[in-house]
């Protein structure tokens, strides 16, 4: 039986190919199109102090039309309705406007378009239940705790078209819940959940262990000097730092224009033997497909034991430069991201760490000297003081400013052997669908300034 | 008008509908090689409900009466499931009725053509090719279009229309195995509203030249010292300054809590208004969405309330947080009409709209004069801060000694770090008028479903003291 979710992410679906055909009706001979469509049906709740602050819905299509006449092109993006009528009409619009913008633009000799048709369709449509069931049973379970969070949840879909009937689809309901428990002031404990199928279970157990850390927050905190500690970075915290490495790290464009943070891994530098990243889109949740239509390969490696061996090359990219496209998106960001364990059991890690700081969550991170891939940002939420193994004291929020090649090189001691997939949270305009595999991480030390 | 609205019928306390209609286009050219043009058209509605003391919202792009309708109700629906679980009851909140409009400059003067504009950025971007170390350079604009219409069930009907101008200029040389890159004032560091007036008003035409030298300049100073000493901030960098230290942890949705799961919380609590020394007596912070060229200026919020132009810090003292009308009759204070929305899929949050330092009675070549030892510093590049606004990290672009009150070398990678509770009680003088510049951001980001926002900042240039200063990796 169909859930709403895959109900919603049908009509979609039919929505897609009535704009693919209105699309196809607009053209003149001579020209093509590539259609891009991002849409969503999500119920959104936000929750403070174990109460309901702002709570809805959002239904969104979006599509991009790039009209193509030789080697010149134009894209327009719209909203749309999910009126029939409405959307024809405002699809002829968009074509004939980009129809007479293109002689005055000139050819783009970085255009590159697939030559062949590689259709393709997936659909992880999950069970989701009621998001207003989902609230009450997370504010339920937060009874006697400050608890602030966000819940989104309900189906997403990604489609491709263009004129040489290439045709993409990719579907998959999720739900994403992030929730702090707080004791005090900045004093916290942060959680995730996400997934497809909610399991209640599943939510308790989670719940059970943030209430049990929360107990380790409450206890006095601990204010630390500026200077060099030891660390275990849970694989929440090296999601920041692996995360801004996606800005321009990996990308091709970037690394030919020496504008890459790693550009200097094509030459001397080198990460820790145990390092090996890849953009693993198979094991993820984005498409296997990118803007142009090129189809994703289920995993391009990116750093091999310490050394850079590739990068993410889109389309545009590989033209300018002479290069082989390998499913990126224009900005050349990762969007599954995977990093390979090493040798630690989880459960020894505060063993291991003996004596330095466990880092529940970084934030902020940004570049403080980019060539030199140093990267300053602050602790954030659980993040304890440990002593002998055993944890001593909460620590107030200290600033780290170090340089990656030290953090994942000359200082990296141990991975931990099992990584952990977390879903993006992010929701900046749409939700998106990308994820990170990463595990985590004990340095020798970290530089700590403020 | 721009939305025919349908006959509502809504069992509600309160309701109110917020369309939005807006057009983007960017034209850029990177290399000399011209980028395709981009456009793109959004347009939705929000449906917000007050209902059995909850509150509910729902966005949808399906405009017809069915589409509203059902918007309604399924905002109505919301409120009424999470009502007994409501973190505040929305029966006692304002209930607007606001009529009014608000254009801005120029606002239906005619776009130059896609063909003018490619003219202009190419001929920006030649310019730049100066050098085999420019490795990389770019010229672009993206001009927006938007019109806003709030109507609520009290009888309230607003239309704001806006015209914005975001042109950018940025070089990248790589020299000596350092690469260092140049823009005009940051990434989308101009943002006005207007039409290519905001251009001339910066000195575009003629700048691709003087960012690639300046890059090139850049790539091959010495790195900045480190030390603790006076800093000179550039309105450039100070919109960066005033943007993480004073305007976020100004908001009072996050002085509330609502923000703790994600952008933050904030040092400043509500004890501290009326009272708190925020910064030195020179410190003089306003809210002004009456400036018409400035980026986030409006005539009411997306709630309906009128804007005025405020005080926020009145030499020195913290009088009044960012808030908009829910939050003020959260906390019990007064606030500003800062609940803003980044468009019709998320729901309006407190936001910085323009948030500008007054200017002081000090011209640059005064400002310099007083330094014995620092650095000027222009332009930001990196930021970084914690989730109270408290302790934070920035560097620039580009940095000058300046050595008895003169300007000297240039040296990169200037960075600074510092605590806002402490950092502003070190404002020790405050340019005039004519050191003022009129910047901003598209892109604050904040809120959960997240959002992105424009903001203003109009802020003369600024010299701190005793201020901890260092450059790159040695």
């Amino acid at each position: 039986m169909n859930s709403p979710e895959r109900y919603a992410s049908l009509a979609a679906e039919q929505r897609f190919d009535a704009w693919v055909d209105a699309l196809r009706a607009a053209l003149a001979p001579g020209e093509r199109f590539v259609a891009n469509l991002a849409g969503e049906s999500t119920d959104f709740a936000r929750l403070n102090r174990g109460k309901v602050r702002q709570a809805g819905s959002v239904e969104q299509d979006e599509l991009a039309i790039r009209l193509v006449r030789g080697a010149r092109h134009a894209e327009h993006t719209l909203a749309m309705s999910g009126n029939a009528a409405d959307d024809r009409a405002a699809i002829a619009d968009a074509v004939a406007g980009l129809r007479a913008v293109l002689p005055d633009l000139a050819d783009d000799p970085h255009l590159l378009l697939p030559e062949g048709v590689e259709s393709s369709r997936t659909d992880r449509g999950g069970v989701l239940p009621a998001a207003e069931a989902v609230v009450d049973e997370v504010l339920d379970a937060a009874q006697g705790v400050d608890l602030v969070g966000f819940y989104a949840s309900g189906p997403m879909w990604r489609g491709f078209a263009n004129s040489e009937g290439q045709r993409n689809w990719h579907a998959a309901a999720t739900f994403n819940l992030e929730w702090s428990l707080y004791d005090r002031a900045d004093k916290a404990v942060k959680s995730a959940y996400a997934g497809f199928a909610w399991d209640r279970a599943a939510f308790a157990t989670r719940m059970a262990a943030a209430r049990e850390r929360l107990a380790l927050v409450a206890r006095p905190s601990k204010t630390l000097a500026p200077g060099r500690y030891r660390a275990y970075l849970e694989p929440s915290a090296l999601d920041e730092i692996v995360g801004i490495l996606g800005y321009g790290g990996f990308s091709a464009r970037a690394l030919e224009t020496r504008q890459s943070p790693l550009a200097r891994m094509r030459e001397k530098e080198r990460l820790d033997a145990s390092v090996s990243i890849a953009e693993d889109t198979a094991e993820g949740v984005a498409p296997g497909f990118q803007a142009e239509g090129f189809a994703r390969p289920d995993s391009v490696g990116l750093v091999r034991e310490g050394e850079l061996v590739g990068a993410l090359t889109s389309p545009r990219t590989a033209r300018e430069f002479s290069l082989e496209a390998n499913g990126a998106n224009a900005q050349e960001m990762p969007e599954a991201i995977a990093m390979k364990g090493g040798e630690l059991h989880a459960r020894d890690a505060l063993a291991a760490l003996d004596t330095g700081l466990w880092i529940g969550n970084l934030w902020y991170a940004n570049y403080s000297d980019r060539p030199a891939c140093r990267i300053t940002g602050m602790t954030r939420f659980a993040t304890f003081w440990v002593e002998r193994g055993r944890i001593v004291a909460p620590v107030d929020v200290l600033r780290f400013d170090d340089s990656v090649y030290r953090l994942l090189g000359s200082n990296l001691e141990a991975l931990t052997r099992e990584p952990e997939l977390m879903l993006s949270p992010d929701s900046y305009r749409s939700r998106r669908l990308a994820s990170a595999r990463l595990p985590g991480a004990l340095v020798k030390e970290i530089a700590f300034t403020l | 008008m721009p939305l025919d609205l349908p006959r509502v019928a809504i069992d509600a306390d309160y309701w109110s509908l917020r369309f939005v209609d807006q057009t983007a286009t960017t034209c850029a050219v990177r290399k000399n090689v011209p980028l395709p043009l981009e456009r793109s058209r959004d347009r939705g509605l929000m449906a917000t409900v007050y209902a059995d003391g909850g509150y509910g919202y729902a966005a949808t792009s399906d405009l017809t009466s069915g589409g509203i309708q059902r918007a309604l109700e399924r905002a109505r629906a919301w409120a009424a499931a999470t009502a007994s679980r409501a973190l505040f009851d929305t029966r006692p909140l304002p209930r607007p009725a606001p009529k009014g409009n608000y254009a801005s400059p120029s606002v239906d003067a005619p776009d130059p053509a896609p063909r003018e504009w490619y003219e202009l950025l190419m001929a920006e971007s030649t310019a730049a090719a100066i050098d085999p170390r420019i490795v990389d350079w770019s010229a672009s604009i993206e001009v927006r279009h938007a019109t806003h219409r709030l109507v609520t069930s009290e009888g309230g009907d607003i239309v704001q229309r806006y015209r914005m101008m975001l042109p950018g200029l940025a070089a990248t040389a790589h020299a000596d195995g350092d690469t260092q890159t140049r823009t005009l004032n940051g990434y989308r560091g101009i943002c006005q509203q207007g039409g290519p007036e905001v251009l001339a008003r910066f000195g575009f035409v003629g700048a691709g030249r003087r960012v690639a030298e300046e890059a090139l300049e850049i790539v091959l100073a010495p790195n900045c010292p480190s030390g603790r000493m006076d800093v000179l901030l550039a309105p450039d960098q100070m919109v960066l300054q005033i943007h993480e230290s004073i305007g976020h942890p100004l908001e009072l949705d996050r002085i509330l809590g609502d923000e703790r799961n994600f952008a933050g919380t904030s040092f400043v609590t509500p004890d501290m208004f009326g009272s708190y020394r925020y910064g030195s007596p020179l410190l003089n912070v306003t809210f002004d969405p009456t400036r018409a060229e400035e980026l986030a200026s409006y005539g009411y919020d997306d709630e309906g309330t009128r804007a005025e132009r405020t005080f926020l810090i009145r030499d020195g003292i913290l009088e009044r947080p960012l808030g908009g009308a829910i939050s003020q009759q959260r906390a019990g204070l007064p606030g500003v009409a800062n609940a803003r929305a980044d468009n019709w899929n998320r729901p309006p949050i407190d936001r910085m709209a323009n948030l500008n330092i007054e200017p002081g009675d000090k011209s640059f070549g005064e400002l310099v004069a007083r330094v014995e030892r620092g650095v000027f510093m222009q332009t930001n590049a990196s930021w970084s801060i914690d989730d109270s606004r408290n302790k934070f990290q920035f560097g620039c672009e580009r940095g000058m000694m300046i050595e008895n009150g003169r300007l000297a070398g240039v040296v990169k990678n200037p960075n600074y770090r510092g605590v806002s509770s402490s950092f502003w009680r070190s404002l020790a003088a405050v340019g005039d008028a004519s050191t003022l510049e009129v910047l901003g951001t598209p892109y604050c980001g904040k809120g959960e479903p997240a959002q992105i926002i424009w903001v203003g900042h109009a802020s003369p240039a600024c010299v701190f003291t005793e201020v901890d200063v260092f450059g790159g990796e040695s």
